[in-house]
């Protein structure tokens, strides 16, 4: 490779994808080395698979980082709190090493003012900030945020819990503030300073996206949005009020002004009959988050027969297999549809949607590719006909209310159903499973599912079989994740480098030993084996009892001390033992 | 953890089901302890080898009824955490929002749009009209309006020659005593919970609101039918 430094680096600035930059480092010793000088965005999946000294040794001069923290189950309440997932170690280390430093994007990671605090006066050039499920901040973080940076142009806080105190960070932006492209505070419930909001907006030109809290009030909405007609995304606040006519004229006026909207979500409370003033914007949009809206199968319908450009809907079950129907119809660009359950903790069917719904839709919509679908019954010829309708599917999360439900029409296991869907759709990426499952659809899995990066799997199966024929078979495996399934050591201990070339493991209400996880641990070095028991009292168990929780990853970074004393890493090295 | 895998499953060996087709519904019996409520017992599905005592699989399909009549039977499930996985956030959607009322469909729309137009039907006249209720602020207005609309067409009805819908209807007889209720006729109208009222109780704008339809009949109508009783609970006090 004959080419000067500065002839590669220009052709590395084209490379772009994380993978890829990572395999051009790998390419020779002078690649990595002029790789690693101009590597700008980092992505790290999982905070303890490398320490924060080691990514700043080796790229000295990052623009972004994005960090993920705790495991995917966390949001269902599965990870204890206090189990880890700090952002504090990253920030300190980044103050110092990044000032130039633009984004920083977080999701599952504990997040405090303080760090906000620092964030917001270590990167004089701060634009973008992603907060994504994280917690431990309040909105006096946000308001260090908005008082300090001064090129802000996107604040996302997307479903984090944060401390609501007051609504006056808002507040914070400084009139000389100009730069905001993006503001999403969706997850709020504090009224913020409607004055403040409008000034804001009125003083952003660039704003391209803004998605508004509950508290935000539909009169005020048209005032909003008569100020950022170049609107591209919005969320609404609640979507009621009082019935007025006037209100209701401006903001229909409102919305027909704003050209440019392709996404549209919020939606809470919402009044049926002031639906009407989004028509005009609804051949544009592209995207349409109803998931919070409470309105009834006829009124969705109505909205998304007027949406033929339609790629991605989430919507509450209230849409039904009628709705559902009208969508296959109507929507032919549909790419993603995620259905949620109204009323989850019940065991009555309370709306009219079963597996019809989502064999029409793929019937209809030759695009779909991405599928997340609560319901309360399904049946292998169902799943069978998905498959076979769309090969193309590279997300399918199938979530049967009641656990181990079985073929609602035959009563057998559904392992035939999710057996289609990996055999047809060879381009699977991510597969949740559910219903009455056996061994058999983990061999089904193993044999076909060669795209599968990610797996999530919930009382199901019969024995450690299941799980072998998952590790063993599933190539492109990179997180696995699994409760109360009768999987144990045998599959664990017969595929322990597999587990190497994944991201993470998590298993809970398993049947794996203690025991076991020290062999384990004992075995792969560059694994960190976690139990997690609240029941205290790990060094006195025997080592045949099983462990409540188990997260396995692989690290660069030895074990990690920040955690609760509930969690254990497993000791590798048995004679260093106290 | 409830319903979960916590304990060793020494016997993998999948336990029996044992259905028995009672009536309309089906009960599953449990042959097992479980950490299940007592309830809960009847709902719990477990597949086991088909031939075991009656069962079979087509026994099973003749037999077997809709899914809502089996879940009708069920309590409610025993609360498994983490289950089923939706963010703490989406959980309480249908209590902590109004639930939706499909027969609530105030008419916000049309009243906003240039015209407000309701079909209005009376006794003793085959076709009906439209009615802009935009155009008037008032009762007073509303009952003028209905005049002239329908004085033409039951004089024409009640002409035995026929013809004359449009043209000079002065001569006719005016259909008064709407507003008062004490004429030969009464409107009532159909509001959107599918419910007959008598006009002129609520404000205008109220009524505006809620106005599906009208319909002009005969008062004696009504004081017929609260003597039956039967649409007593209709005419709103």
């Amino acid at each position: 490779m004959g080419f000067p430094e500065e002839v590669l680096e220009h052709v590395f600035s084209f490379i772009t994808s994380h993978t890829d930059r990572n395999v051009v480092s790998l390419v020779c010793k002078s690649w990595y080395e002029i790789e690693r000088w101009c590597r700008r965005r980092i992505f790290v999946g999982n905070c303890y698979a490398v320490s924060p000294a080691m990514m700043i040794r080796r790229f000295p001069e990052v623009r972004s980082v994005e960090l993920k923290g705790k495991p995917h189950f966390a949001d269902f309440n599965l990870v204890p709190d206090g189990w880890g997932g700090y952002f504090y170690p990253w920030i300190c280390e980044m103050a110092r090493a990044y000032p130039w430093l633009e984004e920083i994007k977080l999701k599952r990671m504990v997040v405090t003012d303080d760090n906000l605090e620092l964030i917001s006066k270590s990167f004089k050039n701060f634009k973008v900030l992603v907060l994504s499920s994280c917690e431990g901040f309040s909105t006096h973080g946000l308001a260090a945020i908005a008082a300090n940076c001064r090129n802000l142009r996107e604040l996302d806080l997307r479903e984090s819990e944060v401390e609501d105190l007051s609504g006056h960070w808002l507040s914070h932006f400084p009139d000389s503030c100009t730069s905001l492209q993006s503001l999403n505070m969706s997850c709020l419930s504090s009224e913020v300073s409607f004055s403040a909001l409008q000034r804001l907006i009125a003083r952003s030109p660039n704003l391209k996206t803004l998605r508004l809290n509950r508290a935000v009030p539909l009169e005020k909405l048209s005032t909003l949005l008569r100020r950022a007609p170049q609107l591209v995304e919005l969320g609404t606040g609640a979507y009621s009020a009082e019935i007025r006519p006037d209100v209701y004229a401006n903001l229909t006026e409102a919305f027909s002004r704003c050209k440019e909207v392709k996404g549209l979500s919020g939606f809470w409370d919402v009044l049926p009959s002031y639906l009407p003033a989004i028509y005009s914007v609804c051949s544009r949009l592209t995207s349409l988050n109803l998931s919070y809206a409470t309105i009834q199968s006829p009124d969705v319908t109505k909205i998304i027969t007027q949406c033929p450009n339609l790629q991605s809907l989430s919507v509450l079950d209230y849409i039904e297999d009628t709705g559902l129907n009208a969508l296959s119809l109507s929507c032919k660009d549909l790419r993603e549809l995620r259905v949620f359950p109204s009323d989850p903790f019940v065991a009555n069917a309370n709306v009219s949607l079963t597996e019809q719904g989502l064999v029409a839709v793929s019937e209809g919509c030759s695009k779909l590719q991405s599928v997340l679908y609560f319901c309360r019954q399904m049946s292998n010829s169902a799943l069978t006909t998905i498959a076979k309708n769309r090969p193309n599917l590279t997300c399918f999360r199938l979530c049967i209310l009641e656990p181990r439900a079985p073929d609602y029409l035959t009563f057998e296991p559904l392992d035939v159903g999710f057996g289609a869907i990996v055999e047809h759709c060879k381009q699977l990426q991510r597969l949740s499973l559910s219903g009455l499952l056996t061994d058999r659809v983990f061999e089904y899995i193993g044999k076909w599912a060669k795209k599968l990066e990610m797996l999530s799997i919930a009382f199901a199966g019969d024995s450690d079989l299941g799980l072998h024929h998952v590790l063993s078979g599933c190539d492109s495996l990179r997180k696995l994740e699994i409760r109360d399934c009768p999987f144990g050591d045998k599959a664990l201990l017969a595929n322990v480098s597999k587990l190497e070339t994944m991201r993470s493991l998590w298993m809970s209400s398993c049947s794996v030993s203690l025991g076991a996880c020290k062999r384990l641990s004992q075995k792969m070095p560059r694994l960190n084996v976690e139990v997690i028991d609240e029941q205290g009292d790990l060094d006195s168990r025997p080592d045949n009892c099983h462990v409540e929780k188990l997260y396995i990853y692989r690290t660069v970074a030895g074990p990690r001390f920040d955690m609760p004393s509930f969690i254990r890493t497993m000791d590798q090295n048995p004679t260093y033992r106290s | 953890m409830e319903g979960g895998y916590s304990r060793v499953v020494e016997d993998v060996h999948p336990q029996l089901l044992d259905l028995i087709p009672n009536e309309r519904n089906w009960f599953v019996k449990k042959d097992n302890n479980n950490n299940i409520e007592g309830d809960e017992k009847k709902l719990e599905l477990r597949l086991g080898p088909p031939g075991v005592e009656d069962w079979s699989l087509s026994n099973a399909h003749k037999n077997y009824k809709s899914p809502q009549k089996a879940a009708q039977k069920r309590s409610a499930p025993a609360p498994v955490v983490g289950w089923p996985p939706v963010r703490s956030f989406r959980k309480n959607i249908a209590s902590s929002s109004s639930k939706p009322a499909p027969a609530k469909k105030e008419k916000m729309v049309d009243s906003c749009q240039k015209g407000f137009f309701v079909k209005i039907n009376m006794i003793g006249v085959p076709i009906g009209r439209k009615v802009d209720l935009n155009a008037y602020d008032s009762y007073e207005k509303l009952f003028v309006a209905v005049d002239q609309l329908f004085r033409g067409l039951l004089a024409a009805q009640n002409d035995t020659s026929g013809g004359r819908v449009n043209g000079n209807h002065e001569h006719d007889k005016a259909i008064t005593g709407l507003l008062h209720g004490n004429g030969e006729y009464s409107l009532v109208y159909e509001d959107n919970e599918g419910d007959r009222m008598l006009v002129g109780d609520v404000p205008w704008h109220m009524f505006v609101s809620s106005v599906k339809r009208l319909r002009v009949i005969k008062s004696s109508e009504i004081s017929n039918t609260c003597c039956l009783g039967s649409r007593q609970e209709n005419i709103k006090l």
